[in-house]
């Protein structure tokens, strides 16, 4: 009997990441037999590079979706951090205070939202939207232009790789994308402060009578996501090697796709940054196939995503039913 | 259209202290501001003309630009009422405006009112449709209207892309232009659409069982559901209803600006829609609902807009002088502000309303 | 047998202030906690005492207060007067977690645990043992599965505990209460989705606890189970503390008498019965399900239900009774067997179809399936009505109030004000009008699923009075409790439950008594 139950609960709450890993599995073998190069290395490891920042910002909507929470303001803070470092760049200021000042921006404006998400008992939705509006308002005004980075250190940063086994290569924007990975691991594994974000997810109620940090923890989780999202912004300077306003538009629900196409159920409690992980890299295939086709206009990137996070959600949905 | 207090027990002053509690309040009173705001910087600003036939003026320039947020609100409303929400707006609303344009432009006769008319009831069949996609897969499928509509959301622009080939439409109708455009017995057409649904939705709502039937879906499904009340068909409505107004809105818009552009029309719409919604009043949690509070959000929302212009204020720093102004008010609308505002004696519970969590089973 | 006038309110019978059984002090003592909410005065300077190593039950009626005193107790709620005192030393508690750090740990009536987590993560949640400052896994699984078995529990730690009953769940509740070491463990209706195995096993862990020396606070309205664990109560009615006694010199009348401050022959009139003395079994009956049933919720049953007749479902907690009912109401769509109403053949669906078929169905859960709370009284009352006719037809204002006004005094609802919300009504008050709302429909088999769960003693009898009146009328109602008496009290015939399967049918009459039941749900129909 106990035994049932174990098998039983291991396919319930891994299912979702386990149909992620196939449509993954799915996406390579249809890149790799369609397109002469598809599989190769460059490709793959691209794929890692290209996203890094997108990992960034899907750790962090991970921890705030699995409290039942969402935020919509990771692509606006994105933006802002990008376009805050380039701007301080551009003025002379070191990168070596740049770097963490920025992330620091994204931290405070996730504390902003957490305290009115708790404090204030604002819905999480309403409150990471006037926080992205407050973002990109502020982007505007710090770069009406697109300000370009020349910093030395800065640069010499972005373009630092190297080569796994020789083939496979691997920027420093990847290193930090799956440094942060490994870190949120940790955290929602192995501490306390992780094990209350799913409580949270499972019953805020009851996490609260249980004695857990409720408050604390809500407020975190927003702090959690806002420093990814600055982490992100970072790292898509990197990218692009420049500040520009509008950059990150509609990224938080590149975030949300991932995460959900990763297995996290948006009512909380359930999933795992490595299936947000495995999302990006759903998402990323799509783009690359489109690429390779060539033929295709990338509007079919938004229309094929559309698509299958409404297969995944059917599905999820076709789960919970068979439970019931 | 009526708006619903929710009054606690009532511990402050009787009449001054229901006026100050009614849902209604503060967001008359930012509207009242901003208005006074406006009219010390330019002095003119409230004043109305007849000019070429027709009302001119900064208030008529509100009326007419709200007329396409007036009409997408409206059904985020109702939808947020039975605990929806529907993303996808924006990209319904750049899919009619799509659809009309290129209709017009392939035709022979792009200047004939039968043209425009077959091309509005295109636009509008196909918005209906989207809204009765968004209404089965949270209805019937069972999926949360988040992502329900965040799939319409994502591929919705995609979809427009294609209807348009990935170039901006652009056409010459006068017919079609009148929609956004025109006037009539002096007051701008779009506001008097606008206005019109509005005020038929509300009498609707209202005169009708369905605004309560709505609330009740909203507040408790299940036990609306085991009260034979037609939860999935009402669900349903709602959803196709926001998407026919989105799509009336995205002719509008459209019409404003004789273009289809499919990655710009309509974008952040949903938000303002939203924000609306939220300041007039309404909980995005669902149940009851206050179209006219929604009515005044984006009364609010169009003047803000011309606001920061009157001030001098750079176009680029709208966004952020919104973002404070919905920071502000939803701080101010937050159930911890009400509660203190409504000088009740500190009661502080972790867990929320005493009675709600004493409605449950073996109750002691 | 005293008789205390109604109304009466005040302290007898108190022991001295400081001394307790042996002598020994308090380990907690609240004295003239007030509460007060919008409107309403919950506590009013009451008293408690709780001394080491007894079992002290706090009773009182639907909205007496007891829940609140908890919650003062435990930090969820804040107090407007009076001082509470942990060990002698006067404490605030702002949070849960600073009352659990006092020692005082507390297990809800509502489960209060994660259900998306595993039961080894539910018990050891916030205590979990570390290695390294990181959460050790395999150590918080052994020391769970030793609380497990410490509480006769064989269950797989590493099992999502939403995969286990309600019963399953409480006990997890309990173990995880025993972990932090608690001087002080309240248990809030611990017993009601408990079956009888399950309640002795709970008792036995209780003993255990009190012989350790833990003080327990015990909440209960089983009467019964309160006279056998515990060693000292407290009486609440409406907010106040009627008094404190020993067990052991208190009778069960007195205790009734003293919580719902009326005499002991009224509770005698207060005892309903249905008149059996017509059998309404002949002609075709109003309701025949054949091989009706759903896979995963009830094996095929057949049942007739006959005008004017009570049918009552018996069985123990899971044994399938909600389930038939859901089936017979629509609220569950059976996909075995076929159904007739009056002889014809009737598909129901959807809650929908069987209410355009007269059927009616009060949910046992009030709170998630009946209550609309931020309507009206007056809304919730017509909403199954509005229904029927659809969002077009509004009912005209008059006729509403006159139907409101009709059921609210019938039905004695409190407070009789038709524009409060719903919400802000007592438990009992609420299924009032619920079933105001069922009633207002006119229905002809009207399904009732624990309607007097949770409910003081005077509403029961209401209700209870309701449903024989009704019969005797000729309406059909079945009738779900998991109080055997009250189903015997009120049934024709009555049909018995087990593990998902109907197992038998009887047919009521004076000789049929609790036992005999029993005796059929335990041996599964088969003599």
């Amino acid at each position: 009997m106990a035994n049932v139950a174990r098998r039983a609960r291991l396919d319930r709450r891994y299912l979702p990441v386990v149909g992620t890993f196939v449509v993954l599995a799915l996406l390579v073998a249809l890149g790799g037999v369609r397109y002469d190069n598809f599989l190769s290395v460059g490709v793959l490891a691209n794929l890692f590079i290209n996203n890094a920042f997108l990992i960034v910002l899907a750790v962090g909507m991970t921890f705030v979706i699995l409290t039942g929470g969402i935020d919509l303001s990771v692509g606006a803070v994105l933006a802002l951090s990008s376009v805050t470092a380039a701007y301080l760049m551009q003025a002379g200021v070191p990168a070596g205070v740049v770097i963490p000042l920025v992330v620091v921006v994204g931290s405070v404006i996730g504390l902003l939202v957490g305290v009115m998400v708790h404090v204030f008992e604002i819905q999480p939705f309403i409150a990471t939207l006037a926080a992205m509006f407050f973002a990109r308002g502020l982007c505007f005004v710090i770069a009406p232009e697109s300000i370009p980075i020349k910093d030395e250190t800065f640069v010499a940063l972005a373009s630092w790789d190297t080569w796994a086994g020789g083939q496979w290569r691997i920027t420093s924007s990847v290193v930090i994308a799956l440094a942060v990975v490994a870190v949120a691991f940790y955290l929602l594994h192995y501490t306390q402060f992780g094990r209350t974000v799913y409580a949270i997810g499972g019953g805020e109620q009851s996490a609260r009578l249980m004695g857990l940090p409720v408050a604390r923890t809500k407020v975190l989780v927003y702090v959690v996501s806002g420093t990814c999202a600055g982490l992100g912004g970072l790292l898509f300077a990197m990218f692009s090697r420049s500040g520009y306003s509008l950059s990150g538009v509609a990224m938080e629900l590149d975030a949300i796709a991932a995460v959900v196409i990763g297995g996290t159920l948006l009512t909380g409690g359930t999933g795992f940054v490595l299936g947000s992980v495995l999302g990006v890299l759903v998402l990323g295939l799509i783009q690359t196939i489109i690429t390779f086709e060539g033929t295709l206009s990338s509007w079919w990137t938004k229309i094929v995503i559309g698509a299958l996070l409404l297969v995944f959600v059917v599905l999820q949905r076709l789960l919970t039913l068979r439970r019931t | 259209m009526s708006a619903t207090a929710p009054t606690p027990a009532p511990a402050a002053s009787g009449r001054l202290g229901a006026v100050v509690r009614h849902r209604l309040f503060w967001p008359v009173t930012a509207l009242v501001a901003l208005l006074v705001v406006n009219t010390v910087s330019r002095p003119s600003f409230l004043s109305v003309s007849v000019l070429d036939g027709h009302l001119y003026g900064s208030p008529v320039d509100i009326l007419r630009n709200c007329a396409p947020l007036m009409l997408v609100a409206l059904g985020m409303t109702l939808v947020i009422a039975t605990r929806g929400i529907d993303l996808s707006v924006g990209a319904v609303v750049a899919i009619a405006g799509a659809v009309a344009l290129s209709f017009i432009a392939t035709s022979p006769d792009p200047g004939s009112p039968a043209t425009v008319l077959v091309a509005v009831g295109l636009a509008l069949g196909l918005s209906l449709v989207l809204g009765v996609w968004n209404g089965f897969l949270v209805a019937v499928v069972g999926v949360q209207p988040i992502i329900a509509t965040l799939i319409l959301m994502t591929a919705g622009r995609g979809i427009a892309m294609l209807i348009t080939q990935g170039q901006i439409t652009t056409v010459t109708s006068a017919p079609f232009k009148t929609l956004g455009a025109g006037f009539w017995l002096g007051l701008p057409v779009a506001t008097l659409i606008a206005f019109g649904v509005f005020g038929l939705v509300a009498l609707l709502t209202r005169r009708t069982a369905l605004g309560v039937l709505v609330e009740a879906v909203g507040i408790n499904p299940s036990a609306s559901r085991l009260a034979g009340v037609r939860a999935r068909t009402i669900v349903w409505t709602v959803f196709a209803l926001s998407g026919l107004f989105s799509g009336l809105a995205g002719l509008i818009l459209a019409s404003n600006v004789m273009a289809a552009d499919a990655n710009n029309a309509g974008l952040f719409i949903e938000l303002d829609a939203i924000l609306a919604v939220v300041i007039g009043g309404t909980s995005l949690a669902g149940g009851k609902f206050s179209l006219s509070g929604t009515f005044v959000g984006v009364l609010i929302i169009a003047t803000l807009s011309l606001t920061v212009v009157n001030l001098g204020i750079s176009p680029l720093v709208t966004p952020l002088f919104k973002a404070l102004v919905v920071v502000a008010v939803t701080l101010v609308q937050s159930p911890v502000a009400r509660r203190k505002l409504a000088a009740r004696p500190r009661r502080r519970t972790s867990s929320g309303s005493p009675s709600g969590s004493s409605t449950s089973k073996a109750v002691a | 047998m005293t008789s205390t006038p109604a109304g009466s309110v005040g302290t007898e019978q108190g022991p001295e202030r400081g001394a307790g059984p042996g002598g020994r002090a308090p380990v907690v003592e609240m004295t003239g906690i007030s509460v007060e909410f919008p409107g309403v005065k919950a506590l009013d300077g009451v008293d408690l005492r709780l001394y080491p190593g007894e079992v002290h039950a706090l009773m009182g009626e639907n909205g007496a207060g007891k829940s609140t005193l908890i919650k003062a107790l435990t930090g969820v709620y804040g107090i407007d007067d009076g001082e509470i005192r942990v060990g002698g030393t006067p404490l605030e508690f702002s949070w849960p977690g600073a009352a659990q750090a006092a020692g005082i740990a507390t297990v809800y009536q509502e489960v209060n645990l994660c259900a998306n987590l595993t039961v080894a993560e539910n018990i050891m949640l916030g205590n979990e043992p570390r290695r390294l400052g990181a959460i050790d896994w395999r150590a918080t699984r052994r020391l769970a599965a030793g609380h497990l078995a410490t509480m006769g529990l064989d269950i797989d730690p590493a099992s999502s505990l939403g995969a286990h009953s309600i019963a399953v769940q409480q006990l997890v509740a309990i173990s995880r209460a025993m972990v932090v070491d608690a001087k002080v463990l309240i248990l809030d209706e611990p017993t009601s989705s408990l079956d009888a195995d399950e309640v002795a096993r709970l008792f036995a862990v209780v003993r255990r606890l009190r012989d350790q020396g833990v003080a327990i606070l015990f909440v209960s309205h089983f009467i019964e189970q309160v006279y056998e664990i515990s060693d000292r109560m407290t009486v609440l009615r409406n907010g106040a503390r009627v008094g404190e006694y020993p067990t052991a010199e208190i009778t069960r009348a007195e205790l009734v008498s003293r919580m719902i401050g009326r005499t002991m022959e009224v509770l005698e009139d207060l005892q309903v019965r249905t008149d059996r003395a017509v059998d309404p079994t002949e002609g075709t009956p109003f309701l025949r399900a054949v091989g009706l049933g759903r896979r995963g919720s009830v094996e095929p049953f057949d049942l007739d239900v006959y005008q004017g007749e009570v049918v009552g479902l018996a069985g123990l907690l899971g044994s399938g009774r909600t389930e038939v009912a859901r089936l017979l109401a629509g609220a569950d769509r059976a996909d075995a067997g076929a159904v007739r109403i009056k002889g014809a053949p009737a598909r129901l669906r959807n809650p929908r179809a069987a209410i355009d078929r007269d059927i009616a169905f009060s949910s046992e859960d009030r709170k998630l399936e009946g209550v609309v709370g931020d309507l009206t009284v007056r809304e919730n009352i017509v909403l199954g009505l509005q229904a029927e006719r659809g969002w077009l037809r509004r009912l005209p204002g008059r006729q509403v109030d006159e139907i409101v006004d009709r059921y609210v005094a019938a039905l004695n609802v409190r407070p009789a004000d038709p524009d409060a919300l719903l919400r802000n009504l007592s438990g009992g008050n609420q299924q009032k009008v619920l079933l105001a709302r069922w009633l207002a429909t006119a229905p002809e088999l009207l399904i009732l699923d624990e309607p007097t769960r949770g409910i003081d003693v005077g509403a029961k009898a209401e209700i209870q009075r309701l449903v024989a009146d009704l019969a005797a009328r000729g309406m059909s109602v079945v009738f779900i409790s998991a109080e055997l008496e009250e189903v015997l009290r009120l049934s024709h015939r009555i049909a018995v439950m087990r593990d998902r399967q109907k197992v038998a049918e009887l047919t009521n009459s004076d000789d049929v008594g609790v036992d005999d039941i029993v005796e059929l749900i335990a041996s599964g129909g088969d003599r």
